[in-house]
């Protein structure tokens, strides 16, 4: 686990907050997300071997939750809402038009190395749909037009930062938020 | 009998019937002492309670009290205290006895709620019944039949999941047929202490799995299909190899080492095909390793003794007997020794012994077998009897760990034992310690279920049988005399072991005397010789066995006084239900085996 060091502090100090070391399997597996990205394999052995548990009891939560990754994703992770009100409001249609825009599939990474696009359960702003997420901001009332644009915009931030890099690094999603 | 006012004891009212029962007892298990039975599968009394399969839900109420005056609210239609019921039901495996509580297991609800959880059980469970190891033990056929609708609703393609996993050497998993209920990963952790399966994934995804790159490998592994009310997890031994209610179960003692864990042997048309434990609270609980389950394949080794030999070539069982006394007679008095086994019965040591008084006190040497126990139920002393040998006085000390037959290797280089009596054991293996050129200095009569270095030294070898082929009685690490049956007919060509002794001390008895005895398989007839028979001798001359009979043996044993042996070094280290005696007198109250009693409360 190649760790950053205030990740590493952190973790060592949310295992505190807790009355029994394993309570903390959830925050830190957050906490690796955050760092890496993703949960790459040996993650359940490392956390289990600090929180003095066996790895298969983290396992399980790793793959109860839909929210914990165990594959690298693009540099933004955009998370559309699929739940009712979107989808009555043309959820299904932003979501297809930023596929096309990032000429991707679900839950893949886009060529360029830049974004990867989810269809998600309910984002819970549905008086505002159809949503959706950027990595931690929200989209609200996005159109397909809208849709184009976020994805414009994407792209500029992209150029900005300057080409990417041949092999682009997922680890740096996360920073980007 | 009147009991006496116990301030421990709860009592509770079930279907109308009241029970006292001691405080912390759960609903099912209150009800099991009715003989009213809750059905469920996540709940088992070794374990932790889970509460998952939700198939155990009762109606429950409490006397109705004036919330103000707590006094009793009386009903005035029947003149009793009012009953306030639960309006849903609750599960009875996590609800413990509370004083006059009360219970209904019948009623409509409790119907409703079974025949419920049971179609939600069966959404995603496979109806291959027909080709599933279980079908005749499982639970969910049972109750499916007992609780089920008799028809399916579910119109919906049912889940696919893997068919057959291969969870370690001896399991073999079908995740389809799991309903979940954890048992098996709550064994893993609380008595195996080997925390390898979990559930991945969620909701009807949910699928039973080991640590990507570890395996269910440890000793006890079994245990968890044992356990499992459903198909899924299967032996791989015994998986698709017969049908289970074609099979006679014969209650047998573990001959692994000195646990005794209490088995059931599973057979058909004399061939054995599976080793279950026995539930036994004061040896194994429900549990037994692996290994131990594994030993019947010796009854069908290539390497079985099937017929008697002299001097290498075949022969009859009596021709083979007239040899041994012909030897016997030939020998000088004191030229005798005799090899004795911790893996003979309780019967057969004390035949050994009467042979030794019967050859004029010849020697009597023992092999130490120990080993690296697991503190559970696999003991140092790999002997399953070597307590018998003391109490039956085949022995008075322990044998020496290391080389047990160094001294009787001695006396056979400084040619004092010119005849050795060797019973069930290899003298040539490491704990014996014996040297091929020891063992051809000598005439050797052995008595051995498989053949071996010894049994092809020998001039006289008479076959014997393996524990499921007799009868008798074992005495294990607690002291505790347990009593095996036959479950198979040994292979022809094989007389009984207590036959073959009693035809040995005839001869010996007669080669005493001086006069011919040519057929000593004859004056030991087949009467006196059965188990029954030997008890009758033995409880006269054995006084701690004084007081029973093999049939008085209760199916759980009996404990005998182990004082008289309190001081000898055992091998055997703390374990399940066992403390050795020198550690219980130095520690009076242990604080390892309170907490350890505690734990699983707690977790």
């Amino acid at each position: 686990m190649n760790l950053k060091p205030e990740t590493l502090q952190r973790i060592d100090e949310v295992i505190t907050h807790y009355p029994v070391k394993r309570s903390a399997t959830l925050p830190l597996l957050h906490l690796i997300q955050e760092d890496i990205g993703y949960l790459p394999s040996g993650t359940a052995e490392w956390v289990a071997a600090k929180l003095e548990i066996e790895p298969i009891n983290v396992h399980g939560v790793i793959t109860f939750y839909p929210m914990f990754r165990q594959k690298p994703i693009g540099r933004r992770h955009i998370r559309v809402c699929r739940t009712l009100s979107c989808a009555l409001n043309g959820g299904y249609k932003v979501c297809d038009k930023l596929k096309e825009e990032f000429n991707t599939e679900l839950g893949e990474i886009s060529p360029d190395g830049e974004v990867t696009i989810e269809f998600v359960e309910c984002l819970a702003s549905c008086g505002s749909g159809p949503v959706l997420m950027v990595d931690d901001e929200l989209h609200e009332r996005v159109d397909v037009d809208k849709a184009r644009q976020i994805a414009a915009q994407i792209r500029a931030e992209s150029a900005a930062r300057g080409p990417a890099p041949a092999a682009a690094s997922p680890a740096a999603a996360a920073a980007s938020a | 009998m009147i009991q006496p006012a116990n301030p421990d004891l709860v009592t509770v009212n079930i279907d109308g019937r009241e029970i006292a029962v001691p405080k912390g007892t759960n609903v099912i298990e209150a009800s099991r002492k009715l003989s009213i039975d809750i059905p469920h599968y996540c709940y088992h009394e070794k374990l932790s309670v889970a509460g998952n399969c939700r198939m155990c839900l009762i109606e429950m109420g409490m006397p109705a009290v004036d919330p103000a005056t707590k006094a009793p609210i009386i009903d005035e239609a029947t003149g009793k205290q009012k009953i306030n019921w639960i309006p849903k039901p609750v599960i009875g495996c996590g609800t413990n006895v509370s004083p006059g509580m009360h219970i209904r297991t019948t009623t409509p609800m409790v119907k409703d709620a079974r025949e419920s959880v049971m179609e939600f059980l069966l959404v995603n469970h496979p109806l291959d019944c027909p080709i599933c190891d279980q079908a005749g033990e499982c639970k969910l056929q049972e109750q499916a039949t007992g609780y089920g609708r008799g028809y399916s609703r579910y119109i919906e393609e049912k889940n696919v999941k893997p068919k057959r996993s291969v969870l370690g050497p001896h399991v073999t998993l079908d995740d389809e047929r799991c309903i979940l209920c954890s048992r098996c990963i709550r064994f893993s952790r609380e008595i195996a202490k080997d925390d390898v399966l979990g559930f991945t994934d969620r909701g009807s995804y949910s699928t039973l799995t080991c640590f990507p790159g570890r395996e269910l490998a440890n000793n006890y592994s079994l245990n968890t299909v044992d356990i499992c009310p459903v198909g899924a997890l299967t032996s791989t031994d015994f998986r698709f190899k017969m049908r289970v209610w074609f099979l006679k179960q014969t209650n047998s003692i573990c001959t692994e080492s000195s646990v005794g864990t209490n088995t059931v042997v599973w057979s058909r048309e004399g061939v054995i095909y599976r080793i279950t434990p026995r539930q036994n609270d004061g040896v194994n609980d429900t549990w037994m390793t692996d290994s131990g389950r594994m030993l019947y394949k010796q009854v069908l080794a290539p390497e079985r003794l099937k017929s008697a030999a002299v001097r290498g070539a075949a022969a009859s069982a009596e021709d083979a007997l007239r040899a041994a006394a012909e030897l016997l007679r030939a020998s000088e008095a004191g030229s005798i020794a005799i090899v004795g086994s911790g893996r003979s019965s309780v019967e057969e040591q004390f035949l050994t012994r009467k042979l030794a008084e019967a050859l004029g006190g010849a020697p009597v040497s023992l092999v130490s077998r120990v080993g690296e126990g697991d503190g559970l139920l696999l003991s140092a002393d790999r002997n399953p009897n070597l307590r018998g040998a003391l109490v039956t006085g085949l022995i008075q000390s322990l044998p020496p760990v290391t080389a047990s037959l160094a001294a009787l290797g001695a006396a056979i280089d400084a040619g004092k034992v010119k005849t050795v009596i060797s019973i069930g054991e290899d003298l040539t293996a490491a704990e014996a310690g014996l040297s091929a050129e020891q063992l051809a200095k000598v005439s050797l009569i052995t008595l051995g279920t498989h053949a071996s270095a010894t049994s092809a030294a020998a001039a006289v070898v008479l076959p014997t049988l393996t524990v499921f082929e007799k009868s008798g009685t074992f005495v294990n690490q607690q002291f505790r005399i347990q009593k095996f049956a036959k479950a198979v007919p040994g292979p022809e060509g094989v007389g009984d072991d207590l036959a073959t002794l009693s035809a040995l001390i005839a001869a010996a008895k007669a080669g005493a005397s001086a006069s011919e005895a040519d057929t000593p398989a004859a004056a030991a007839s087949a009467a006196s010789c059965d188990v029954h028979a030997v008890w009758a001798t033995l409880a006269a001359e054995v006084p701690a066995l004084g007081t029973m009979t093999y049939k008085t043996i209760p199916d759980d044993g009996l404990l005998l006084d182990g004082t008289p042996y309190a001081a000898l070094p055992f091998a055997e280290g703390e374990a399940l239900h066992y403390k050795p005696a020198c550690a219980a007198e130095t520690a009076a109250a242990p604080e390892g085996a309170e907490s350890r009693a505690k734990a699983p409360a707690a977790a």
